[in-house]
Parts: C-alpha cells; structure tokens; sequence
C-alpha cells in the first residue's frame, strides 16, 4: 500500500527537483556565462576573465588573507573552543548551559550590528596591536562559535568524555594528551565538520570586514565587480565551487553513532 | 589557552604528591575573558552608544529613529523581510518534502543538502554577482530575453530595488528553509501514515488531523528564522546596491562610515539596538515554537 503512494509521489518530486533546480542553476549557469564573454559582442569564448585574476594583485592578497583567516579562525576555535568544552563536562557540568547560550549568542546578534560595537575596539587594536587583515580573526572566532558548538557539542555527546579521560589519566597521561589524543581521535568527524563550517563561514564574510575598512576575498569580489564585473563573477563562481565541494566531500564523513545527526549548516 | 594547559595538567585525577588541586573555574577563564572581550563588550558598546549624548545619558540617538527616512527603512526591511520568508518558507517546505520522501542516504538528498549548505551560507556577494549576471543589464536573461521583444525593465531597473532584493534574497532563503525543517520531515514516521490508512482515514485527513497539526509548529517557527535571517542580511544588499539605505543594514553601514562624526556613530547605536530588539523577540518566538517540535522530534 505504500507502493501505490510512492507512485503517486514520483511525479511530484522529479517535478519539484527538476523545476527549483533549473531556478538555481540558472543564476549560477548565468555566472559562468557571463565570465566566460569576450570583449566585443561576437567574440568568441573566452577564460579571460579566470587567468586574469592573477593579474589583480590586491584580488590574490585577499585570497591570500581570507585563506589565512580561514585557518587561523579554524585552529583558534579549536584551541579555545574544545578544551573549555571537555572541561565543563568534566568539571563544572552547571556550567554546560552558559558556555551554550554564549555560543549560541552571535545568532541573534546579527553581523552588521557585531561590527557597530566591534569598530571602536578595531580602532584601538589596529592602533595598539597590529594593523594587519589577521587581526579579523578575533571577530571570525565570534561569528562560528554557533556553528561550531553544535558540531563539537554533537560530537561529545557521542563520546563517553568522563570514562576515557579518567582512563588515560590513571595511565597517567596529562590533560593535553586526554584532550588531542584520546578525545579528538573519538569524535574526528566533529571536529573536522566544525573546521569546514568556520572554513565556510570566513569564507564567506563580507559584512566585519568591509565596515573595519579591510580588504578579504569577499570585500575584493565586490570592489572589483564596479570596475570588471567579468572578473569578479570568476572569483565568484570559483569559491562557490570550492565551498560546495568542501561541504559535499563533508556529507561523505562518515558520521558514527546515530543517524540522524545530519550535516547542520543552518541555524537550528 | 596557556593557562587552560598548564593549569589543568593537575586536577581531576588523584592529587599527585601533593600538589595544589586547580579550582575548576579555572578551565573556564580562556574562554570567558575571550567571550567578554569580543561579544560582551561590542554589545555593550552598542547598548552605551544608543543612549549617549553629549552630556551623560540622553535618549536623543532613540528619538533620532523616528525621523522619516529611518522608519521607512523599517518599513522596507519589515516588508522585504516578511514576502521573502513567506515565499522562502513556502518553497523550501515542499523542496523539502521532495528531498525528505526521498531515500535517506540517497545522492539527490546528498547534493541537495550541500547544495543548500553553500547557498544559505556563502550567499552574500557571490548572490548579488550571480543576479547581476542574470537580471543586470547585460545579464543573460535580460539579454535573452530582449532578443525575444520582452524588456524586462520597461518600468525602470527594479533588481537594484525593494522588489529585486525581494527576489535575490529569495534565493537563500529557500536553501536555509530546506535545512533547519528537514529534521521535522525526518520526525514524521511512516508508521502514522499507515496507522490512518489502516484506521481508514485519506490522504486528506492524514495532512489536515496528523502530518499537518504536527508540522505547523515547526513551519511557523522556521518561517521567524527566515524572517531573522533576512532582517539582519547586509552583504547581499550591499553589493546590489551602491548607495542609499533603501534598508536598516544599509542605513547602518551608512552612519557607520560616514564622515559626519560621534552623532552618526550613535545613531548606528541606536538602529542597531532596534535591530537586535526586533531579532531577539523573533528568534525568541522561534524557540518557542522549536521546543514544541522538539517533542516528538528526537
């Protein structure tokens, strides 16, 4: 009886999926048409606009700089974002509620509100620390602590924390060795699902760092688009690939325990 | 995260020859300070700034809100917000539906999923390019288009407007959709369907008594998501449009990088905090509404 039902439902989804999926794909086909022109109106074909982003030296410094964000917002979450969390669980569990709702903060606190607070501290910072594009790292590790709580937090409710780490301390390891070889190895998908979102996110980070005057992939994407949208467009459609692939090849981690903890990229 | 290492090498485990026993706040300070330093003070930044004259405290920056140009701003957001999380919500729910009556594990879901991932998330300016290549003047369609005698723009270039930010923002709105109300569709068992069925029941009733009392909740609490998510999106707006703040973001950026000096800045303050007010109180109804859900959805 339920066969008759799916056969019903078959039109419906390949109508659904084909029709949203043209809608998508056309903005994103556009993109790919749109770089790809030459200069007059029948020139033919051409990648251009893809080898001349190497000829844009500010373009590759932001690459450059948004990468480097990347990793260092990844490594800092990791650092400063898994060992607190361990240690609540292990030590003062009363406290696994505050250390949530403060990571989970930044969801209602919208970015371009973020940045009003955050321009008198820049200003300070770039005067008195460095005024180098890194500094956005301090702000990036407040926008992906949500993302990454719910990832880490997933992954630790999977863990038996308080067995092993009293385990591995009665065989006398210190707290460093329980938390990088004895928990990251139990919950890797977690961690590497947590590096991936903060990778996204920064990634994708145009607000902080267009109103702190800084100059990231996504700020470079949008100035040069004013003056050769062509080449923008190809930056553009070459990290929306990249993204893509990085959260495909994320879905492909193979996600131990329980099933239905799917890939959470949104909000919930 | 120094402190956190070194002090932590002790506790926990027996207090080995004889050494102090770390109180457990200890582990918490890293982050704390951290959390203080970059979330907490912004915020009361902001909170200072609304309330800031020139003289000590005043309300001047909140009563600056009422001027004209700022409640339409309002307005707009409000409205561009509302259409695109109603269309968004709508949308995303049967794509949704379409992904979730699929197999578990299959490659649509897979692509689907991740697809909707990078849209939701990376949206932004990549979102605004795609749209100018599309529906700009020398976009793709406008072009085709006017090749076929239509001309999109014969009433004026309304991408670069309300009605086209309604539609751009649409695009990541159906994506985040898709996410946060699948685990609702999961949490629909199969075995209710049958039990109706097997009690006689429709197609019908099942939607209007079991499936559709149960979603409800959850559709409407993603709809205040999406309703958020839009409110406080800067990035995609920014890059479509180069001036004016037709938007509360953009009338932010606008005070905030102005040259005029402290008086903006304390305007951005105070639009700010009308911001966050507006987000919390949504987002507020959102977990409301997600604890109901959370019920039967484990």
């Amino acid at each position: 009886m339920n066969r008759r039902r799916h056969r019903r439902l078959e039109p419906f989804r390949t109508i659904v999926l084909v029709v949203l999926g043209i809608l998508f794909l056309v903005p994103i086909g556009a993109m790919v048409e749109f770089s790809t022109r030459g200069v007059g109106i029948n020139s033919p074909r051409t990648l251009s606009s893809f080898t001349s982003i190497f000829s844009y030296p500010d373009l590759t410094g932001a690459i450059v700089a948004s990468l480097e964000l990347a990793a260092i917002t990844s490594a800092a979450m990791l650092v400063l974002l898994l060992p607190t969390m361990v240690w609540v669980r292990l030590r003062v569990p009363r406290m696994v509620r505050v250390i949530e709702v403060l990571c989970l903060a930044p969801l209602t606190i919208p970015a371009i509100v973020l940045v009003v607070g955050l321009a008198p501290l820049y200003q300070w910072i770039n005067i008195n620390l460095s005024d180098s594009i890194l500094t956005l790292g301090f702000a990036y590790l407040i926008l992906v602590l949500p993302y990454a709580y719910r990832s880490l937090d997933a992954g630790l409710s999977g863990v038996d924390v308080r067995t092993l780490s009293e385990a591995a301390r009665s065989l006398g390891a210190g707290w460093a060795t329980v938390v990088t070889r004895i928990i990251v190895p139990n919950m890797s998908s977690a961690v590497l699902n947590a590096c991936l979102l903060s990778v996204a996110v920064v990634l994708g980070e145009f607000t902080i760092a267009n109103l702190l005057n800084f100059e990231n992939l996504q700020v470079a994407i949008a100035t040069i688009g004013r003056a050769n949208a062509g080449v923008s467009i190809a930056v553009a459609v070459a990290s929306l690939l990249f993204v893509f692939v990085l959260l495909l090849a994320l879905s492909f981690v193979p996600r131990p325990g329980s099933r239905r903890r799917r890939v959470r990229i949104g909000v919930l | 995260m120094t402190t956190l290492v070194s002090s932590a090498a002790e506790p926990a485990g027996p207090p080995f020859r004889g050494r102090l026993r770390v109180p457990s706040w200890v582990g918490v300070v890293p982050f704390f300070v951290y959390v203080a330093a970059f979330l907490i003070l912004p915020t009361a930044i902001v909170v200072g700034g609304a309330f800031a004259g020139a003289h000590g405290p005043s309300l001047t920056n909140i009563s600056a809100l009422t001027q004209p140009y700022i409640l339409d701003s309002f307005l707009h957001s409000v409205v561009l917000s509302a259409a695109s999380a109603v269309i968004g919500a709508v949308v995303g729910a049967v794509l949704a539906y379409a992904v979730a009556s699929g197999a578990p594990n299959g490659v649509i879901r897979r692509v689907v999923t991740s697809a909707c991932g990078v849209l939701s998330q990376f949206g932004g300016v990549t979102l605004a390019f795609a749209f100018i290549a599309t529906l700009g003047g020398a976009g793709f369609i406008t072009l085709w288009l006017q090749e076929h005698g239509v001309n999109i723009y014969a009433n004026g270039v309304w991408l670069y407007q309300l009605s086209g930010l309604i539609l751009v923002y649409t695009y990541f709105q159906i994506p985040l959709m898709v996410i946060v109300f699948l685990p609702a569709l999961d949490g629909i068992r199969p075995q209710w369907r049958e039990a109706t069925s097997n009690l006689g029941g429709t197609s019908w009733h099942y939607w209007r008594h079991i499936a559709g009392p149960l979603l409800l909740p959850a559709f409407l609490g993603c709809l205040l998501l999406l309703f958020a998510n839009s409110f406080s999106a800067y990035a995609t707006a920014a890059a479509l449009i180069n001036q004016g703040g037709i938007i509360v973001p953009l009338q932010i950026s606008n005070a905030l990088s102005s040259e005029v000096g402290l008086a903006q800045a304390n305007l951005a303050s105070s639009l700010a905090l009308a911001m966050v007010v507006i987000v919390v109180v949504v987002t507020a109804l959102y977990s409301w509404l997600q604890s109901r859900t959370a019920r039967w959805v484990r």
